[in-house]
């Protein structure tokens, strides 16, 4: 009997070295759950491991928990969007520097019957004007995501105060845009999503996009190595080989033919 | 209700139509989960057994904060293992977080309260039956640490699995310290999650059913081997 544990735990701390063993085949980037969600690295991943030795492992968050992550050392690469947090986190010595890889833009998602009559609006902040005034639902995501935040950048910008989580209109989930997006869509509320979330998701039912093409909406996404000077465990070396194939002609052509439905998701950011 | 039997029959589809990505995270969950069980169990029994036997200073302490710990918050025990275990943490030279490692060691936190727990009611019952004549033949501690916990065993076996069940169910703890990384960590309750969010609910809706199917083939067996190995010692 005692043999035989002995046995077992011979064999479960082994497949746990096995997992120890493989450990440096990879980088760990911190990302936004937007390009999970879209499929963004399986499509780029299969292309990335053709010619390279390491592939790459993605935890995917909302973009202030990907920052905060990402200072804390728990990753190789950042990639989110938010870019005035990004360059914050440059400035203070976390990363090495930032460089935009794409861009696609914001939406505004509501109800096909739009109980706000924001349908023919083209400017986004008029549109959240009138949802405010009207105190029609709107759903926010309240988790200091890059989406969340460039939706309070809006709210200012309207020359308001950011709508208060009190008023029964305006739902705060602190939740990711996904799960956010679920209750959007059951509390008939009014939701601004990054396009190619919106795209990929499976539960729309009656909602659907009522404003695009609105300058203000454009959504980049940068991408910054961690400073291997505060984190000596980053492997700086490897990220800057996945940065550089990522921004290169090969990598911004995988971009650019990732697709949803024949719509493009990403927009390369540089143009070969 | 016509959309909820329409997820349902979906799901059965995909489940037949399961592939590789599939049993790679079933397999997964089975070993993260089977893992923490069995350290738990090494370790829970015999704290419950000592409980049981020995009158220690703290006993009653103890035994209170394992019967609190029972309801401790998945999410907490994520939090803290990632703020220990996080490279800037004091143990992240262990270099484990994002790894099936960690997950089994937070689901181990979250179960050994469970068994410990449960089986210190079941083994003092034993022992309330069985004290005066163990005493009476002479049996030291360890012997009568032994002897309940062998007579004790279908019912422990009730603990062992209640511990199982919160391992296998869990999803708060794991989704911190493991990432839900593709094929890594992603186990079947960080991929319920991560479907939902998706909006792909027939899929998630699936995964559950798979899920439940999983631990009652579990419990199946288990109550199976139970009812052959009761009607063997009766002989």
């Amino acid at each position: 009997m005692r043999k035989f544990f002995l046995k077992v735990i011979i064999f479960l701390c082994s497949t746990f070295n096995s997992v120890v063993k493989s450990e440096d085949k990879f980088i760990i980037i911190q990302s936004t759950t937007s390009i999970r969600d879209s499929g963004f690295y399986e499509h780029i991943q299969k292309k990335f491991v053709e010619d390279h030795d390491f592939e790459i492992k993605v935890v995917a968050v909302g973009t202030g928990q990907a920052i905060k992550n990402a200072e804390k050392c728990d990753a190789d690469i950042l990639f989110v969007h938010h870019k005035p947090s990004e360059l914050k986190f440059v400035r203070n010595g976390f990363g090495v520097y930032r460089k935009d890889v794409m861009y696609n833009e914001f939406v505004l998602i509501g109800p096909k019957e739009d109980p706000a009559n924001i349908r023919n609006f083209k400017k986004i902040k008029l549109a959240l004007e009138k949802i405010r005034n009207k105190k029609k639902n709107f759903v926010t995501r309240g988790d200091q995501s890059g989406t969340h935040k460039k939706e309070l950048e809006l709210w200012q910008q309207i020359n308001q105060e950011i709508p208060n989580n009190f008023e029964n209109w305006y739902i705060e989930t602190g939740a990711g845009m996904g799960s956010s997006l679920n209750i959007a869509v059951n509390k008939n509320a009014y939701i601004l999503s990054d396009q190619s979330t919106w795209l990929t998701f499976g539960n729309k039912k009656n909602h659907k996009i009522l404003l695009k093409n609105d300058p203000p909406l454009i959504n980049t996404y940068g991408i910054i190595p961690i400073n291997p000077e505060n984190c000596p465990k980053a492997k700086n070396d490897k990220a800057e080989i996945f940065i550089k194939w990522l921004t290169s002609k090969e990598g911004q052509m995988q971009i650019n033919s990732l697709q949803k439905n024949g719509t493009q998701l990403f927009f390369s950011f540089y143009a070969f | 209700m016509d959309y909820f039997f329409q997820i349902f029959s979906k799901a059965i589809n995909l489940i037949l139509e399961a592939d590789s990505d599939l049993f790679e995270i079933i397999f997964l969950s089975l070993k993260v989960s089977l893992t923490a069980l069995f350290f738990s169990c090494l370790i829970g029994l015999p704290i419950a057994a000592l409980c049981v036997i020995k009158c220690f200073f703290g006993r009653n302490i103890l035994i209170i904060i394992l019967n609190s710990l029972m309801g401790l918050p998945p999410v907490l025990v994520g939090l803290v293992l990632y703020l220990i275990f996080s490279k800037s943490g004091p143990l992240g030279f262990f270099e484990i977080l994002y790894t099936p490692t960690i997950m089994t060691l937070a689901q181990f936190i979250l179960i050994v309260p469970i068994i410990a727990s449960m089986s210190i009611q079941v083994l003092e019952q034993i022992l309330n039956e069985y004290e005066e004549m163990l005493t009476s033949i002479g049996a030291n501690k360890k012997d009568i640490a032994l002897t309940i916990l062998w007579d004790a065993r279908f019912p422990l076996v009730t603990c062992v699995l209640a511990g199982l069940g919160r391992a296998l169910s869990e999803v708060g703890a794991i989704i911190i310290v493991g990432g839900n990384i593709a094929h890594h960590t992603r186990v079947m309750t960080t991929s319920i999650a991560l479907e939902t969010s998706k909006g792909n609910l027939e899929l998630a809706v699936s995964l559950g059913l798979i899920l439940i199917f999983l631990s009652l083939s579990i419990n199946a067996t288990v109550s199976a081997l139970k009812k052959l190995s009761k009607e063997f010692s009766y002989d």
